[in-house]
């Protein structure tokens, strides 16, 4: 009996080593492509089609960049356009490409107790400083974050770090925009993450959509190859093979079928 | 109240539908365990002994270090492993990192103080005649090590049972170092932080009673070895 089980330990490690020997891409992405479902609703269709393996892990775009700063995925699939120029351009990164688009919102309380209901992003943020509204930031270095910390120097705020009411969540989107509705808050969250929360609380939702369709508030998504002359056990043929594939007429097309409550969640811009 | 009952159903519904993505995770979450309990008794043992048994110069620093070990963070064993595993760290070569080995290697970190510490003072604790007469029987160190553990069995198990606790319950380790990958290193744990995030609270509940359930099952498993060891 001791020995059995043994046996089927020994089994299940020699298994999972056959998993990671064989050709397989490893990818550091964002938490709004995994959270949103769109990774689950891909992968089958990458395996299948091409018959290489994905793996993801799902974390903030800073620490993403930084798994790919330290060698440790093939690719990345970000959405922070001016850290992953400077990851390109200290030679990390090679080959950027653009794959899907969403948009940033505001979102506060169907109340909308600072009033900035249809405001620019920077006249909206002004105001909840003032009123000392509640605003759920991510805090933690992530797309969103970096975009939000942007629109309050675009609103000629400094980051309200230390105020009370800004709090920082070091939390996921979804979580963050939980937070905010429990204690009747703003967030900035990506559309799609946006759209997922909808369908989640269905008729118990009491946030609502504050500020929108700002030009600032644009949310490219890109995949990056990590370069093989700073790391050699990166694996840019996989990577390729991934870019190649969700680049392609037909994946965009798929990424746009991609829908929850009738609206897409990401709209396909591959050149 | 709702949600808790709602996650109690979901449990059940988990369980017997047999939805894939939770028994892997939970068949992830017992072998990392397994194999992390059985490398640190199979270390710790040992170590534990010797530390109780031999007096040696620096005993009580050793022994100082070991218990403060008790008190590391999973989150900073997790980032330590990491940094040790990661390709821009010291063993990055041997691609360890998003793996289950590494989710037991930093889980081993964890374990290996708890059954060190506790191993030594039961040890400390058994009867110190039971020594004498064994060397004066003319046993070798290893008989002695052999038949104190065996003597100690009840207080080594308690051991055991506290590291695999401690094991099974961790996140820092297992998302850290394992990454949180479906299907390859997601234990129930991780599951249950990623559900949270999403805000699926029934699913990730649902989830920590699994998680429950398989404690309670190794529970008892193991106290009805206990009995049989006493009769």
């Amino acid at each position: 009996m001791k020995s059995n089980k043994l046996t089927l330990l020994v089994a299940a490690l020699a298994l999972s080593t056959s998993i990671q020997a064989s050709d397989s891409l490893m990818m550091a992405t964002t938490t709004s492509t995994d959270n949103t479902g769109l990774l689950d609703y891909l992968k089958p269709i990458f395996e299948k089609e091409t018959g290489t393996d994905i793996k993801w892990v799902a974390t903030g775009t800073g620490k993403a960049l930084k798994m790919g700063m330290n060698c440790d995925v093939d690719i990345l699939f970000v959405h922070a356009p001016a850290s992953e120029k400077k990851f390109v351009s200290t030679g990390y990164g090679v080959d950027r490409q653009q794959v899907m688009y969403n948009d940033f919102v505001i979102v506060g309380p169907k109340s909308d107790p600072a009033h900035v209901n249809g405001m620019t992003p920077s006249a909206a943020l002004a105001k909840i400083r003032d009123n000392k509204s509640n605003f759920f930031s991510r805090g933690d270095n992530s797309g969103t974050n970096k975009k939000e910390i942007s629109l309050w120097k675009t609103a000629k705020v400094a980051t309200p770090d230390t105020a009370k009411w800004y709090v920082q969540t070091g939390q996921g989107m979804l979580r963050t925009i939980n937070m905010a509705s429990e204690k009747s808050g703003y967030t900035m969250t990506d559309r799609g993450t946006w759209i997922k929360y909808m369908s989640q609380k269905a008729d118990k939702n009491t946030m609502k959509v504050i500020v929108e369709g700002d030009k600032s508030l644009f949310n490219q998504y890109s995949v990056i190859t990590i370069n093989q002359e700073k790391c050699s056990k990166a694996n840019p043929k996989a990577a390729k093979i991934f870019i190649n594939w969700i680049t392609d007429s037909k994946t965009q097309k798929v990424i746009a079928d991609f829908r929850l409550l009738g609206q897409a969640l990401f709209i396909p811009n591959a050149k | 109240m709702n949600l808790f009952t709602d996650g109690f159903h979901q449990a059940i519904e988990l369980l017997v539908s047999g939805n894939a993505s939770v028994y892997s995770a939970i068949s992830t979450t017992l072998t990392v365990s397994s194999w992390s309990l059985m490398i640190s008794l199979l270390l710790g043992l040992p170590l534990g002994f010797a530390l109780g048994y031999y007096q040696f110069p620096g005993k009580t620093i050793v022994r100082t270090m070991v218990d403060t070990l008790l008190a590391l963070p999973t989150v900073v064993i997790g980032l330590i492993a990491y940094t040790m595993l990661s390709q821009a760290g010291p063993f990055g070569d041997f691609d360890l990192l998003f793996s289950q080995k590494a989710i037991i290697i930093g889980q081993i970190v964890l374990a290996l103080p708890i059954i060190i510490a506790l191993t030594a003072s039961q040890v400390e604790s058994v009867d110190k005649r039971l020594y004498t007469s064994l060397k004066g029987l003319g046993a070798h160190s290893h008989q002695i090590l052999v038949s104190t553990l065996v003597e100690a069995r009840f207080g080594i198990m308690t051991a055991a049972m506290t590291a695999y606790g401690r094991i099974i319950t961790e996140i820092g380790i297992s998302m850290m170092v394992g990454g949180n990958i479906k299907y390859h290193t997601r234990t129930v744990t991780t599951a249950i932080a990623l559900e949270t995030g999403k805000g699926e609270f029934i699913t990730g509940i649902a989830l920590g009673l699994v998680l429950f359930t398989v404690a309670l099952i190794v529970n008892i498993a193991l106290s009805m070895l206990k009995r049989r060891w006493t009769q």
